[in-house]
């Protein structure tokens, strides 16, 4: 069955355990995390994660999804599918000078792919791009013939298209009377 | 008072008073008293010490329960809070005291048990040293915890304590486990207990739509055969009178989840039976022919349902479930009424029609005669040489007019109890439905009978599970708990042996016991115990051991190699349930 690529996008409070707790709740379903990232929110004192993961079907992601919202620390737990998210990943290649005799073709890789050159040393050259995980590995199948000495790609960082209201829904928690 | 009320005027009882100046071990102390803890169940060791200093002083306070395995305080915690709804509390050392706690957290966990586990660790510069019992135990712990955290600094217990009560006993309860290092118990810290009322990132109780309620109520007006599944949401939200007022005013019949027994009286005119793998025969058929199906706190366990693609899809599905990531887990919902049971019930039965199905509920009794022809005739008949479980269950409900606390382990006695206990109390079945825990009963049955001490409790085990616990004997007799045990000896693993026979060819691989003397090992303990080896001196034996004031004990000899029926086999549908 062809595999279909998620987005979570996971608000949460910033305290010790908590990726723990969250990619536990992959491995319980041996489910591979292909990327994650975590990061600073709009919000202050809200956390981020972005994790990419391949599942069999929505159905089944949505699952991950709500047994995540579910944590305690976890605020709030967005699943979506590549077209509902604006995306990006940054990938850095590490080139030796000696592969690369021929200057202009280097120039022409590089602005061929919208990528530029990050740091040029007496023996090896940085290129940085941005882009989607495809765009960053054509770039990688193109560099490769001429000995990539390192790569190392970013996981995802997405956006969604849809308003996530996470301020107001912890506004929300906020004024709630206490129920137990 | 509500709860809002009495949360401020414990509040206030704290404000104007000066902080007392205290160690974090005493913080730990003062903190389960102002959370209305008064037992606890734990075992020292190095890195909890201080602790148990403290508790030295708070004897007259905090009554402690010295285990013999801190599995067992866990069980016994768990037991504790099943029949009183408190939050059960356990302490334990750190290393191998915290990972002798770990099953009684998974069985809390996934049995939804409100449990505050307290566990010492090494001094926070230790940490991460792989120090002399050290363990990663918020690390071990977090699959099998609702919530947990490390405590470093004395300042921090307080609050801390005061977040575990809170997410342990709201929502969906479950086990907490707080980790707090030597040093910071050793730490002073002015005490100042403020509740927890709130977790900004946390909603324990969702409140269903208006449109999900009208919705529901407008399927079961409709609905020609209604069935709801009684699970132990019911109990955990006290909706036990909810419930009947909602079947009741419908005249929808009513089936319980292992977990949901005792919730409503076996007596009850509407009340159908047991659920699942060994239920009844009515309740799992008709599972398969009602057009609506009424989920109330419960969470469509693969023993409930067996074949899922072959599960109620005649039929239209309400959920009534606390926790969102249960809706659509296993069953498909039509209506998912995402709210508190009793809230929800309450919502409800206003908007429903007077009715009567009585056509359908007869269809139930049908299936009652065709299992007591298939198979109680035989169960509780006499036709064998040894007594059957079924036979000494029915005995003892009869006797004990089906008011006792039932506490079991795991195994065929587990299912036979549940099949066979009539149930007229609520609260009365402590039992490890989804970890299905070996050595559960005896240390749980010790603390249902501290957590409900007007109440006989009875510890049913077999003779394999037993010997997982037996320990606790030993506390059961230095406190002089009153648990009445129960031991159901057919000198077999009987629940392995029987899917052996069904389904592995009779090859009965390392399923046959050779048991000791349960008799002399319970008064090696000074506790008074009896053998029925005979069904003639059953009875008299049973009244014996029912009547004896304190914990009393008594073996029973049963048919070895009798088989739990009716029986739906592992990918069955639950309209496949075999009665032999
Ligand atoms: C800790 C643990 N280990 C293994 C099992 C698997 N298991 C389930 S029932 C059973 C047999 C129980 O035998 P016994 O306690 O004698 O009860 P009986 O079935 O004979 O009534 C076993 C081994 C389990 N549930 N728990
Ligand atoms: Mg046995």
């Amino acid at each position: 069955m062809e595999k279909q690529r998620f987005t979570l996008s996971i608000f949460t409070e910033n305290v010790v355990g908590l990726t723990n707790r969250i990619s536990i709740i992959f491995t319980r379903r041996k489910i591979n995390i292909e990327s994650l990232t975590t990061s600073a929110s709009e919000i202050e004192h809200v956390h981020r994660f972005t994790i990419v993961f391949y599942s069999d079907c929505k159905e089944s992601a949505e699952k991950v999804a709500k047994q995540i919202e579910k944590q305690i620390d976890v605020v709030r737990c967005f699943l979506y599918e590549d077209s509902e998210t604006i995306y990006q990943e940054v990938a850095l290649y590490k080139v030796a000078v000696d592969n690369l005799k021929d200057s202009d073709m280097v120039e022409e890789i590089v602005r061929k792919n919208h990528a530029r050159i990050l740091a040029a040393k007496a023996d090896f050259l940085v290129i940085e791009k941005t882009g989607h995980e495809e765009e960053t590995h054509a770039l990688y199948e193109e560099l490769k013939p001429y000995g990539l000495m390192q790569f190392g790609r970013s996981g995802r960082i997405s956006l969604s298209k849809e308003r996530q209201e996470i301020s107001s829904l912890l506004a929300e928690y906020d004024q709630e009377d206490a129920i137990v | 008072m509500s709860t809002a009320t009495k949360e401020m005027a414990k509040e206030a009882k704290t404000v104007g008073q000066k902080p007392q100046r205290v160690t974090g071990a005493e913080a730990v102390l003062m903190a389960l008293i102002e959370e209305g803890v008064d037992t606890l169940f734990g075992y020292p060791g190095g890195a909890i010490m201080p602790v148990y200093d403290k508790l030295y002083h708070y004897e007259d306070k905090l009554n402690h329960i010295l285990v013999r395995h801190e599995q067992g305080a866990a069980h016994a915690a768990q037991g504790y809070s099943r029949v009183n709804h408190k939050v059960g509390v356990c302490v334990a050392t750190s290393g191998p005291g915290a990972t002798n706690l770990i099953t009684g957290l998974a069985d809390a966990m996934i049995d939804s048990t409100p449990m505050v586990a307290i566990t010492g660790q090494v001094a926070s510069h230790l940490l991460g040293t792989d120090a002399f019992q050290e363990t990663d135990v918020v690390g071990i712990s977090t699959p099998v915890t609702k919530w947990n955290y490390q405590v470093t600094k004395a300042s921090e217990i307080p609050e801390a304590i005061a977040k575990a009560f809170y997410i342990a006993k709201s929502g969906r309860p479950g086990p907490v486990l707080i980790d707090i290092t030597k040093d910071a118990q050793f730490e002073e810290v002015d005490f100042e207990y403020k509740p927890c009322t709130k977790v900004r990132s946390y909603k324990p109780v969702p409140v269903a739509s208006e449109e999900s309620i009208e919705v529901a109520a407008d399927l079961i007006n409709k609905a020609k055969k209604p069935y709801i599944l009684v699970g132990h949401g019911v109990m955990l939200s006290k909706a036990e009178n909810e419930l009947l007022a909602f079947a009741e005013k419908a005249g929808i019949p009513m089936a319980s989840t292992l977990l949901g027994l005792s919730a409503v009286p076996h007596d009850h005119p509407l009340y159908v039976g047991y659920l699942g793998m060994h239920g009844n025969y009515g309740p799992n058929i008709k599972t398969n022919e009602c057009d609506l199906l009424i989920a109330v706190g419960m969470r469509f366990d693969d023993r409930v349902t067996g074949d899922l693609k072959r599960y109620a899809k005649q039929a239209k599905v309400i959920h009534i479930e606390i926790d969102p990531s249960e809706i659509d887990k296993n069953v498909k919902t039509d209506v998912a009424v995402i709210s508190d049971a009793k809230a929800a019930l309450e919502r409800i039965t206003p908007k429903l029609k007077e009715a009567k199905h009585e056509e359908w509920l007869a269809e139930f009794h049908a299936c009652d005669e065709i299992e007591q022809k298939e198979v109680k005739d035989y169960a509780l008949g006499s036709s064998t040489e040894k007594v059957k479980m079924s036979e000494v269950i029915k005995m003892l409900s009869d006797k004990t007019k089906g008011e006792a606390v039932i506490v079991t382990d795991v195994g065929q006695h587990q299912m036979e109890a549940s099949r066979y206990y009539e149930f007229k109390r609520t609260d009365s079945i402590v039992s490890s439905g989804g970890l299905g825990t070996m050595g559960f009963a005896l240390p749980a049955a010790l603390g249902a009978a501290m957590g409900a001490p007007d109440r006989t409790v009875v510890s049913i085990s077999g003779d394999g599970g037993y010997q997982m616990t037996v320990q606790e004997l030993g506390t059961i007799f230095q406190y002089k708990i009153p648990v009445k045990i129960l031991v159901l000896n057919n000198s077999f693993l009987g629940m392995v042996r029987q899917w052996q026979e069904l389904f592995f060819d009779s090859r009965y691989s390392f399923t046959e016991m050779v048991n000791p003397d349960f008799v002399k090992l319970a008064e090696s303990y000074y506790i008074k115990a009896d053998k029925a080896e005979t069904r003639e001196s059953l009875s008299d034996k049973m009244d014996e051991w029912l009547n004896t004031e304190g914990p009393c004990f008594l073996e029973v000899v049963v048919e070895k190699e009798s088989n739990v029926f009716p029986m739906i086999q592992t990918g069955a549908a639950v309209s496949e349930v075999r009665l032999k």
